[in-house]
């Protein structure tokens, strides 16, 4: 078997994929990336094509997208930052605690939200932290002050963390069970405290999947607009509600576009960066 | 802090972490048999009448058609993207494979905001109508990673002198991919078309910008939820996609519980 | 960019005009084509006149609801307008969808009930350009003060109360551009040094000084509602206890039980004129030309009137709405429209041109830009 024909082999085989990835997607990021350099007329919504650099002159100018792109970059930031604190311990469990048979039942339960309804779920959560929904009914029943978190950015914070969760859990699980049982014994054999363990082994060792697992929740937190449309409230904009309306209210491609290209830069470099932890080295 | 405190509260906030994941769902699932039309905690009377209604409600299965065929369709063409994607990168260095994972990942690391509207401007500059076509190639794209990494996954722990000892044999590489390699990734062709199916079920984002006037099912739970008109019916709904894709979950975490056991 | 839209405007409409007289109407009313692709705001396609549409008609409806003018006019765009087959636009979308060539010229005598219509709606400028009909005039109301009788006890007869600290945190305003207007309506009774006598064309100053009262405002607010059903859900939750509304949002909530009470303040109000119009690229134009008979009918105009809590076009439906509803036509001015209408100020879409010759007011997209940094 010579190289060249090994190298046609491979080539064969990935043109359908890369083909595919090229003509619909890249080619839908081309044609994006174009319209921001248009203009849309405001009566007739008809685009125009002519080059300008308006859409972005106005997103420079006007504070209004700072806010929001900043809004939207520390959320998303937070919830990634909560969603890891969150997944360890239960990631930790299903990895390291329990037999085979608890574990695949774990497994399924937190997989089992993914399949449901992420619209529904997000309806849940109206019907939780509403004025009149079931938390403050325990808060009452309880004595407790009521809360107010509903339409608030709090209430974003909250129910994008849930969303998300299982899609950093599921990384973290397999890194942590990737870890090899002799290099927890050799550590605790050798003096180490749990703590110093967890602190020198396991949690460098899960890196990767920590990394992996952010850019699901760093990415689509940043690009949401379904959630801050049902319980974000006055000042609750997502770069994505910008988009949304932008193209699904007041039919500006163009704007729409430009403000999206800042949403691409700022994952594209998030991207880069959790690559270089490992983020896709694979399964 | 001594072994079991410390293994006592690790299991709390496991317990704690799993709930707060559950209990919204689980919310859903109780409304699902409440009586009245209007969703107020407590629930005061409990009736399956939601059920007969939602059957009845002919958007809802339209709907469900919809999803099944777009889901159905995505995955299968998806599932042989990712698999030949997966088997073509195999044995490729290991900064090709990273690159090419890196772009694979692309239509779904991306918010689907941007996926969404680069794929309407994309078919609207071709004047390509929105229809169940555009609809499954959105979905296409974006579930194509999926396969591939599971596949990519297997054949990792595949012993790569498999194939190349059926080639040393004489065999082409398309008959050692049929009969050698293919087999062998079935368990991880078939969980991974799992996730992707769900995956494409329940997406909604993308789906708002590429269908046009079809109404996939998590578009009609958008339409309704943002109505808040036919929220018993949304319960209901939900109620069902859950019971009916219990097996399959456990069917795919069977599946990929046993891919890692043979390695 | 700049003057494009006002030559666009003066080249456009000659145009359009021209290419309307040629196209052809359609002479009469074929058969049904089954379907029908309905975009609509929410209550306006209500089973209890669709159902038996399609019995009588064999069109199958499919609805899409809205919940402004701005989504209204995205939507009917969308893949090139091919998507729907009639549409029941406001007088500030009505003008855009002509403009866009985004609906056609409707034969108004194949639409028999077009002669009991109100005359202020037979051909309004929305509608209606240089003699040519773009669709038929079905209903207008206008937009209210909601509150919460039991959080709020004294009834408002001010739109300050929208404003009012005392409030915050239970306000809920329409997430929509054209809320600017209510906010200049208010102003030009507040503060009559701004000089505001039209509450859609506005200046530069003009606007600064409205979007620094909406700025105020923000913090006050618990959400910006996108749907009538947001809003519903706000004040049935109790989230929100006062806020700008359609009547049609107070009586879906009374009849749920929630304690609501709307007025028209002192200040008077903005408002909608609607119109059915029907897609360029209709695909069941017969069953678009049977809809609007049918919604145009007394007893569709009064069901519909009652309830959205609106006023119908159609002078004969009074006796429909006072056969189901006791004093409701009265109660709704269907029986002295004129002296009405004219109180309300309807939605338009805000060109550069303002009414007194001037070409410095701010155009739509001046607006959007505003609400977004309002809303931030």
């Amino acid at each position: 078997m010579t190289g060249g024909r090994k190298l046609l082999g491979h080539v064969a085989l990935l043109l359908p994929p890369f083909g595919w990835l090229t003509v619909f997607y890249l080619g839908s990021l081309f044609i994006l990336l174009l319209s921001a350099f248009w203009q849309v007329d405001s009566m007739s919504g008809e685009m125009i094509h002519e080059w300008t650099l308006d859409n972005f002159r106005v997103l420079v100018t006007d504070e209004t997208y700072r806010i929001i792109a900043e809004r939207t970059i520390g959320i998303a930031a937070l919830v990634t930052v909560t969603d890891i604190i969150l997944a360890w311990p239960l990631a930790y469990v299903i990895a390291r605690k329990v037999g085979p048979r608890m574990k695949l039942f774990l497994l399924v339960l937190v997989a089992l939200p993914l399949w449901s309804s992420m619209l529904a779920r997000i309806y849940a959560w109206r019907l939780i932290l509403g004025h009149d929904g079931v938390l403050n009914w325990f808060l009452r029943s309880a004595g407790l002050p009521e809360q107010s978190f509903a339409f608030t950015n709090v209430a974003l914070w909250i129910v994008f963390t849930y969303l998300w969760l299982p899609f950093m859990l599921m990384p973290l699980i397999s890194a942590i069970e990737r870890i090899p049982a002799s290099l927890l014994d050799a550590a605790g054999d050798m003096g180490a405290t749990p703590f110093q363990t967890f602190r020198t082994v396991i949690f460098p060792l899960a890196i990767p999947g920590m990394a992996a697992g952010s850019v699901f929740t760093f990415a689509v937190t940043l690009g949401e607009y379904v959630t801050p449309m049902l319980v974000g409230g006055a000042g609750s904009e997502f770069i994505g509600n910008v988009v949304y309306s932008n193209v699904g209210v007041s039919g500006n491609i163009p704007f729409a576009a430009a403000f999206s290209m800042i949403l691409l830069v700022v994952i594209g470099a998030y991207m880069l960066v959790a690559r270089r932890f490992g983020a896709f080295d694979g399964a | 802090m001594n072994g079991s405190m410390r293994n006592l509260a690790l299991w709390g906030a496991a317990s704690a972490v799993l709930a707060f994941l559950l209990l919204p769902l689980l919310i859903v699932l109780v409304f699902a048999f409440d009586a009245s039309s209007v969703q107020i905690w407590p629930i005061h009377s409990f009736s399956l009448k939601w059920f007969a209604a939602t059957w009845a409600d002919e958007e809802v299965r339209g709907a469900l058609l919809v999803s099944l065929e777009v889901a159905g369709l995505a995955t299968l063409l998806a599932s042989v993207l990712g698999t030949l994607a997966a088997v073509g990168m195999n044995g490729l260095s290991s900064r090709a494979v990273q690159v090419g994972a890196f772009f694979l990942t692309l239509p779904i690391a991306l918010p689907g905001v941007l996926t969404g509207i680069a794929m309407n401007s994309f078919f609207t500059a071709l004047e390509i109508p929105f229809t169940m076509v555009t609809l499954v190639i959105a979905h296409t794209t974006f579930c194509t990673v999926i396969i591939y990494s599971n596949v990519m996954a297997r054949l990792r722990r595949l012993p790569p002198s498999l194939t190349e000892a059926a080639q040393d044999m004489g065999a082409t590489p398309l008959r050692s991919f049929t009969s050698i390699t293919l087999p062998l990734l079935g368990g991880a062709i078939v969980s991974g078309m799992l996730l992707a199916f769900a995956l494409s079920f329940d997406e909604v984002i993308v789906s708002t910008f590429t269908a046009g006037s079809e109404t996939t099912l998590p578009l009609w739970i958008f339409g309704a939820i943002r109505l808040g008109q036919h929220m018993p019916e949304v319960n209901v709904v939900v109620f069902v996609v859950v019971a009916v894709t219990l097996l399959p979950i456990i069917l795919g975490q069977k599946l990929a519980a046993s891919v890692s056991r043979e390695r | 960019m700049k003057g494009f839209s006002a030559l666009f405007l003066a080249t456009c409409c000659t145009a359009l005009v021209t290419q309307a007289r040629a196209a052809d109407l359609p002479a009469s009313i074929g058969k049904g084509e089954g379907d029908l692709s309905v975009v609509a705001w929410e209550g306006y396609a209500d089973d209890a006149w669709v159902k038996p549409f399609e019995q009588q008609t064999g069109c199958k409806v499919h609805r899409k609801y809205v919940g402004s003018s701005d989504e209204m006019v995205a939507l009917t765009r969308m893949g090139g307008g091919k998507g729907f087959d009639v549409v029941s636009a406001s007088g500030d979308a009505a003008l855009r969808m002509i403009f866009g060539k985004n609906v056609q010229p409707v034969n108004i005598s194949l639409i028999p009930a077009y002669a009991d219509i109100m005359p202020e709606l037979q051909e309004p400028s929305f509608n209606t350009v240089k003699g040519v009909h773009y669709g038929v005039s079905y209903e207008w109301g206008p937009n209210v003060l909601m509150w919460n009788t039991k959080a709020i006890k004294d009834a408002p007869t001010s739109w300050s109360v929208i404003y009012d600290k005392a409030h915050a945190g239970v306000i809920t305003v329409p997430d929509n551009p054209i809320q600017i207007a209510d906010a200049a309506l208010y102003l030009s009774h507040t503060k009559p040094e701004l000089g505001i006598s039209d509450p859609y064309e506005l200046t530069q100053p003009q606007m600064d000084a409205v979007v620094a009262l909406l700025k105020e405002q923000r913090p006050l607010v618990k959400k910006y509602w996108a749907l009538a059903s947001d809003e519903v859900d706000l004040f049935k939750s109790g989230d929100a206890q006062v806020g700008a509304a359609w009547p049609y949002q107070a009586n879906t909530l009374r009849a749920a039980g929630v304690p609501v009470q709307d007025t028209i303040p002192s200040e008077g109000a903005t408002g909608w004129a609607d119109t059915w119009m029907i897609s360029t690229h209709a695909a069941h134009p017969n069953c678009a030309y049977m809809w609007i008979n049918h919604v145009m009918t007394p007893k569709v105009q009064a069901q519909q009137a009652l309830s959205f809590g609106e006023t119908p076009a159609n002078t004969k439906a009074c006796a429909e709405m006072d056969a189901t509803q006791p004093g409701s036509c009265k109660q709704y001015h269907a029986d002295a429209s004129a002296a009405y209408f004219s109180t309300i100020k309807f939605w338009k879409t805000p060109v550069k041109q303002c009414g007194n010759g001037q070409n410095n007011c701010l155009d739509y997209s001046a607006w959007q830009r505003a609400w977004q940094q309002v809303k931030q």
